[in-house]
């Protein structure tokens, strides 16, 4: 009896270490794709570009303990050009999708400051940005920006923030009808000083979840452009020049030249996803507490 | 003749697990060793201060309560155990809410499809048209959405709703503010009626002047959990006939008896003091009361204090 | 210092009916008026266009004479039925305080504020003790009226007597306007000096 007792509260204890866990489980998660991330970006910059000089003597090797992801048709290592290729393609996802997220930020919070005409102007752009498939309008932007790293930076930049300025204009504008919005004027303070001390904190949570799940997009669609030859110039070892290649090759049974810089490309984006997904759990007030 | 409890709830706590600054986490002891029954035809008012877990009981009841609560005690209906589950299939049938704000309207529904379900019947209709027109709610208010109603009719609204549902039990939690007296009196004369029929209705309420005059009997609440449950009468009857020396402070503080105020707060339920919850207020403060104090039985009434007589 | 509403006409929608059509009444600087009525009758709306927050469709609000200022720190300060909603909920309470300047000891004192409230966030306080601060900050030097609109109804009513008692003795003190929203009978005699029913003065009978 007394022990049943006793290892009810053992259980229980248990699972109270458990649940306290929780939190600490979802920032240790983060910190660690964070870092697996950081290691990827790291070591596609700081690996040396000798390791890919063209060496016909290795020309399309199967993957072996020497060359894990195999050589392609020049005799260049794939692990390190798939490694280059992620590197770049972080760099694009980071700068493509800060910049976009600033936007969506300012459009957002601009078309929730009351002024009529600015949210209907706003809110037209945004269905016509959202209303031109979203491919064919990257490929014009890119290509009217000169191609190359400009181009896929402008293209990716200018047309992700559509659906994050959306949630934040509706999160401001439901902010805006709060009482102490109505208190703080009252009290004398200008609009300006309302948005940055009541209305952007409450963005911190939207922004931050916003911009870490723009990045698979970022990525996927620099991926893409330069695959369909829209985007950065082929000396770049960027990973949709790695795969359009390898098109020329797959019949030859050269399966290793697609099959892991897209798997490698599948995992980082899964990792981003992730990354965003357990920031919003610490931060999204419905599941902060647990 | 004591008849058996429709509703019954026995030695209930609820705690909240809250994150401090960082990775720490707290326990809120919002609720502790609460004990409370509803028999049939009887009205049960909860008064008691803001803040003394008189909302979260109604939710723990209807299981409503969120993830990061944890429940010990029981909550009995009928005599059988409540299981979430079962809650969960109770609720709005058998057990019926009367929510405490009025934001919990569907925004996008018309006032009167919310009453009465979205495919009413005749008999329905006709008990929704005859409940409206007892709280003087206009012919067309049924077709009107909650942001065109005034703060006092979407407060009737709800209460409509749960009178319409048939429950057995109705948890009224505060359906008077926004009233005035005449609705206010109204709305606790439904609930009489309903109570007459057979029904159970506990009564959360501020307004206790009214409900000590509407209830059977009445639990008064502090800093989460009962500190006295008596006839309704001696509430009526004043400080005299309590037993509490908050339920007195109570009785002393509405505007009718003196307006008069007692220093001091509720204790945070962070750091909730030893013993009695009400001692570092109490006047009559002893060493012994810091020990656990239990529900005894004074004068036919129950009472949580060791200095009552 | 004075008050008044001239002739006000309110609707929330060009084709919605008339929630007041044509009322008047003045508050004047050291009177405490009670404003009572049925539910439904515009109570809160006209509290609220009397303070400025919302406009009139007809009519004017007239301070000593001339338009409420539309910027800048208003003389007529409302506080709410709910206090939970009038304070942001990321801030923690000095910071509620400090935005209207009414971070001083004397206040708090006045209020019965307790220091270790400060370090805490809205939702860790009870409703009577966020009232203490949403009245704590409405009482900076320029506030000439005070308007309540059913400030204790969600209140014990020891907390509710707790903080009129506090409150009068400020606006006692102070010599301010009070136009208080209330449907407890009891307390606008407790408090106030005359009241007003909106009742007899709405000239459209409503929903």
């Amino acid at each position: 009896m007394n022990n049943a007792v006793a290892e009810k509260r053992m259980s229980s204890l248990e699972k109270r270490k458990f649940y306290r866990n929780r939190r600490t489980k979802t920032i240790l998660v983060a910190v660690f794709i964070f870092a697996a991330l950081l290691g990827v970006y790291l070591s596609g910059i700081l690996l040396s570009d000798d390791l890919i000089t063209a060496d016909f003597s290795q020309k399309a090797l199967k993957p072996s303990l020497e060359h894990p992801f195999g050589t392609d048709m020049l005799g260049r290592d794939m692990l390190v050009r798939t490694l280059k290729g992620l590197s770049v393609s972080i760099v694009v996802g980071t700068v493509a999708s800060g910049v976009s997220a600033v936007i969506a930020l300012i459009v957002g919070a601009a078309a929730a400051t009351g002024v009529s005409w600015l949210d209907h102007f706003i809110n037209w752009v945004i269905d016509l940005v959202m209303g031109i498939p979203h491919t064919v309008l990257l490929i014009l932007i890119s290509f009217a920006c000169g191609k190359g790293l400009k181009g896929v930076l402008i293209g990716v930049a200018v047309t992700h923030w559509t659906g994050l300025a959306r949630i934040i204009r509706s999160e401001v504008l439901q902010i805006r009808s709060q009482q102490y919005i109505e208190v703080s004027k009252k009290l004398g303070h200008s609009s300006w000083w309302i948005t940055v001390h009541h209305i952007l904190p409450h963005m911190v949570p939207q922004f931050m979840i916003g911009l870490i799940l723009m990045f698979p997009h970022a990525i996927m669609h620099e991926s893409s452009l330069t695959f369909l030859g829209f985007g950065l110039s082929p000396e770049q070892p960027a990973i949709g020049i790695i795969l359009s290649e390898s098109m020329k090759y797959l019949s030859a049974g050269m399966w290793w030249l697609a099959f892991f810089p897209g798997l490698m490309l599948v995992i980082l984006v899964l990792l981003f996803d992730r990354l965003g997904e357990n920031l919003k759990k610490l931060m999204d007030p419905y599941s902060a507490q647990e | 003749m004591k008849r058996q409890p429709v509703l019954s709830v026995e030695d209930l706590s609820v705690s909240f697990r809250m994150y401090d600054t960082g990775l720490e986490q707290a326990d809120l002891q919002v609720i502790s060793n609460l004990t409370l029954d509803v028999c049939p035809g009887e009205i049960v008012a909860i008064a008691g201060s803001s803040g003394s877990g008189k909302s979260l009981l109604a939710h723990a009841v209807m299981g409503l309560l969120p993830g990061n609560a944890s429940v010990t005690g029981k909550i009995l209906y009928k005599g059988m155990l409540l299981s979430q589950k079962e809650k969960e299939k109770l609720r709005g049938k058998e057990i019926a809410l009367v929510p405490q704000s009025v934001s919990y309207l569907d925004p996008l529904m018309t006032v009167g499809a919310q009453v009465t379900g979205r495919t009413p019947d005749e008999k329905t209709l006709k008990a929704q048209k005859e409940i409206f027109q007892r709280f003087h709610l206009k012919e067309g208010t049924e077709k009107l959405y909650p942001f065109q109603l005034s703060g006092g009719m979407a407060r009737r609204i709800l209460v409509s709703t749960a009178v319409l549902s048939n429950a057995q039990i109705i948890l009224a939690d505060e359906p008077t503010p926004g009233l005035d007296l005449e609705m206010a009196v109204e709305a606790l004369k439904i609930f009489r009626e309903l109570a007459d029929e057979g029904k159970s209705v506990l009564l959360i309420t501020h307004d206790i002047d009214l409900a000590f005059h509407i209830a059977d009997r009445v639990a008064v609440f502090y800093a989460g959990t009962t500190v006295e449950i008596a006839d309704a009468e001696d509430f009526q009857k004043g400080p005299k006939a309590l037993r509490h020396p908050y339920s007195k402070a109570l009785w002393e503080a509405l505007p009718q008896n003196g307006f008069k105020p007692i220093p001091g707060f509720q204790p945070y339920a962070k750091d909730l003091p030893k013993g009695c919850l009400f001692s570092p207020r109490c006047p009559y403060k002893t060493e012994e009361c810091e020990k656990e104090i239990p529900m005894t039985k004074v004068r036919g009434g129950y009472v949580r204090c060791i200095h009552a007589d | 210092m004075q008050i008044e509403g001239k002739n006000l006409s309110f609707r929330y929608g060009p084709k919605l009916p008339w929630v007041l059509k044509d009322v008047s009444l003045t508050v004047k600087e050291g009177e405490r008026v009670g404003l009572v009525g049925p539910s439904g009758y515009g109570k809160s709306t006209l509290v609220r266009i009397l303070a400025g927050y919302l406009k009139p469709e007809e009519g004017q609000v007239l301070l000593d004479g001339k338009p409420l200022p539309a910027k800048g720190v208003c003389p007529v300060q409302l506080i709410y039925q709910h206090p939970e909603n009038a304070i942001n909920p990321r801030w923690k309470m000095k910071k509620v305080l400090q935005e209207s300047g009414m971070f001083r000891e004397d206040i708090m004192g006045a209020l019965g504020i307790e220091k270790d409230w400060l370090q805490r966030y809205p939702r860790e306080l009870s409703g009577g003790e966020l009232q203490r601060f949403c009245v704590a900050r409405s009482l900076f030097p320029g506030t000439h009226f005070l308007f309540a609109d059913e400030m204790s109804t969600m209140l014990d009513v020891i907390t509710q007597a707790q903080i009129w008692d506090l409150m009068l003795k400020e606006v006692e003190a102070r010599n301010l306007g009070l136009l208080m929203v209330t449907h407890n009978m009891e307390l606008a005699k407790k408090i106030c000096t005359r009241t007003i029913n909106l009742e007899k003065m709405n000239h459209e009978m409503k929903i």
